[in-house]
């Protein structure tokens, strides 16, 4: 039993992380339907501020954080402003091709000696990890630290988007580009404001991660970033709430499959049950079904 | 449209056939090395995979991030069958290519049932988990088949894919595919794409011909994978992750959706343009092969967001129409 709380609690661990990143997939997927692959690779950018924040500048890891998040925030709007708004009216598909470009650009750019290098690098942990006994689990100061930012950014989110005039705009806009603008919403900057705030949890997200498995490389980004995105329809794909919770599912599913049979099948498991979730509910847990106007 | 010229597909026909005794020739007289031999050999391969992601996604309009699953599917299971009879005989090529396209095509069937009711992005997310799904199997396959090696990579296939092979069984692959397109079936599928409610509204059954179109993709797919299998001798899980089916959906956009000829002309433009910047650069920076890679795609996307062809075609691919 304790066993499978301990697990439990590592599983909630990644699935925090993963939340951080599926909630910037499923912002913007909700407001202009676009599936970011460059995401994955924003997380892994936040995961080098972070590291040279720590590693060069001595930040605390608070201020780390922080820096991660504005400069994740910047690169998420510069990527918005250069590669997806010319292609606002263009079919979706070279949006995507698009998405998939800017991806590969960012994981090989940085991997060029001058930017971050191709090699892994150990993430500096900023403090002495301890660990407490609490009912025969144990649980590490890093843990703590990644359930309260996250939870702290998760709330932080969702007053933003429910309870500021930006936020209104965002629910907006997602709802339909035309009318907002009729409004008087400036539609271009609520896109641009979207993009820079999921990069910037993004880029916490990739602090948080780097502290919490300390090693670093430019491909990082790869596969924590589709399984957060497959979190985001998990849940129900522009949904916030449902972005936490299918990143906590997918995060526990993953650490089970591999302490009860084996790790080699953990990616298999975790997208064997987003297709079986898919087919039960084409929208997603927390997803509200589309009616097909004719 | 226009009616196209008569002849032309006869003419079309010679001009393959000059191109093929011409390559050939070279390849023959040594003027060309392996090393282009691979990569000519490669785009064909390349050309009958896309060509069948073009069915599927450019005029079925189901869109799918799964297709390297179908081409593992493929090369794995012609691999074995060769493997397995052994021999020297290039013929059993042919039957190997026909067991890997259709194993494809009955595993497409399987999944394609329930998933294709799918639409759009979720379509290609569950494809895209598919995909993922069968890239762990493969890791894992030397447990039940151990010729498989699993994450170790099968080694010692026979290598029977030559120009000779590649450039004909690609002719056929175009043919088949515009004659599929041109046909009634052909136009339900585009109907499909186009709107689903009014194809069905106009009596077609839009399951059925989303199925068909996935599974004939899907047997492309395959036979592309049998034939890239006999070309490189050794197969590796990695190389039917994720990103291959990227790249695949790559050519088939970069071309233009729907459109034969765009498929084409980006398979072998894409497979020399990754190869031609290897050679054009200097070894200082070869390093940037890969960040260029993407720069251009991104360039030419934000330049051209409908590929290439952008729904034509060469008038040699087009029908006889009426007046």
């Amino acid at each position: 039993m304790s066993y499978f709380l301990q697990q439990l609690i590592n599983g909630l661990q990644l699935g925090f992380v993963y939340a951080l990143i599926a909630l910037g997939y499923t912002m913007v997927y909700g407001i202009v339907r676009l599936i970011n692959f460059a995401h994955g690779d924003v997380f892994m950018v936040g995961a080098y501020f972070g590291f040279y924040a720590l590693a060069s500048w001595k930040l605390p890891w608070p201020l780390a954080i922080m820096a991660a998040m504005v400069g994740c925030g910047i690169l998420g709007m510069v990527i918005e402003r250069v590669a997806y708004r010319p292609l606002r009216s263009a079919p979706r598909i070279s949006a995507l091709i698009t998405a998939m470009g800017v991806s590969l650009f960012l994981e090989y750019f940085t991997s060029l000696r001058f930017v971050f290098g191709p090699d892994y690098r150990a993430f500096p942990r900023p403090f002495a990890v301890t660990s407490f006994a609490v009912g025969g689990v144990a649980v590490s100061n890093i843990q703590l630290i990644v359930f309260a930012v996250s939870t702290i950014l998760m709330v932080a989110l969702t007053l933003f988007v429910n309870n500021t005039k930006t936020g209104l705009a965002m629910r907006a806009v997602s709802f339909d580009h035309n009318t907002s603008r009729l409004m008087g919403i400036n539609v271009d900057w609520v896109i641009s404001v979207t993009f820079g705030v999921g990069s910037a949890l993004a880029g916490a997200g990739g602090v948080l991660y780097g502290i919490a498995y300390p090693q670093i490389n430019p491909f990082m980004g790869v596969m924590p970033g589709l399984k957060a995105f497959v979190a985001a329809v998990l849940g129900g794909i522009g949904v916030i709430p449902g972005a936490m919770l299918g990143s906590l599912i997918m995060g526990v599913v993953e650490t089970f499959t591999s302490a009860y049979i084996s790790s080699t099948f953990r990616d298999a498991v975790a997208f064997g049950i987003l297709i079986l979730v898919l087919l039960v509910r084409p929208a997603g847990i927390l997803g509200k079904p589309s009616r097909e106007k004719v | 449209m226009k009616a196209r010229p008569r002849y032309s597909g006869a003419i079309a026909l010679l001009v393959a056939l000059a191109v093929y005794i011409g390559i050939e020739t070279l390849i023959l007289t040594g003027a060309l090395n392996l090393y282009w031999q691979q990569i000519i050999n490669l785009a064909g391969i390349i050309t009958i995979s896309a060509l069948g992601l073009n069915l599927i996604y450019g005029y079925t309009g189901q869109f799918s991030l799964g297709h390297a699953a179908f081409y593992g599917i493929g090369a794995y299971t012609a691999a074995l069958v060769t493997r397995t009879i052994g021999g020297h005989n290039p013929a059993v090529l042919l039957l190997a290519l026909a067991a890997g396209a259709v194993l494809s095509g009955f595993v497409a069937l399987l999944i394609g049932l329930p998933i294709l009711r799918l639409k759009s992005d979720y379509l290609g997310i569950a494809t895209l988990g598919f995909g993922i799904i069968v890239k762990v199997l493969l890791d894992n396959s030397d447990t039940v088949v151990p010729a498989m090696g699993g994450s170790r990579g099968m080694s010692a296939i026979p290598k029977f894919t030559s120009f000779l092979w590649v450039f004909p069984l690609a002719l056929v692959a175009v043919v088949v595919l515009r004659n599929i397109v041109w046909s009634g079936i052909g136009r339900a599928l585009i109907s499909v794409r186009e709107d689903e409610l009014a194809a069905e509204a106009v009596g077609i059954d839009s399951t059925r011909y989303k199925t068909l179109g996935f599974v004939i993709g899907c047997m492309y797919a395959g036979a592309a994978g049998g034939l890239y299998a006999h070309l490189f001798t050794f197969l590796h899980p990695s190389n039917f992750d994720f990103l291959k089916s990227i790249d695949v959906l790559l050519v088939v956009v970069l071309g233009g959706l729907g459109s034969i000829s765009g498929t084409i002309v980006a398979a072998v433009a894409w497979t020399f343009l990754l190869e031609g910047l290897r050679i054009v650069l200097p070894p200082a920076v070869q390093d940037w092969r890969w960040v260029i890679y993407p720069l251009l795609l991104v360039i030419f996307m934000l330049a051209r967001p409908g590929g290439i062809f952008a729904g034509t075609e060469f008038k040699f691919l087009r029908p006889h129409t009426t007046k």
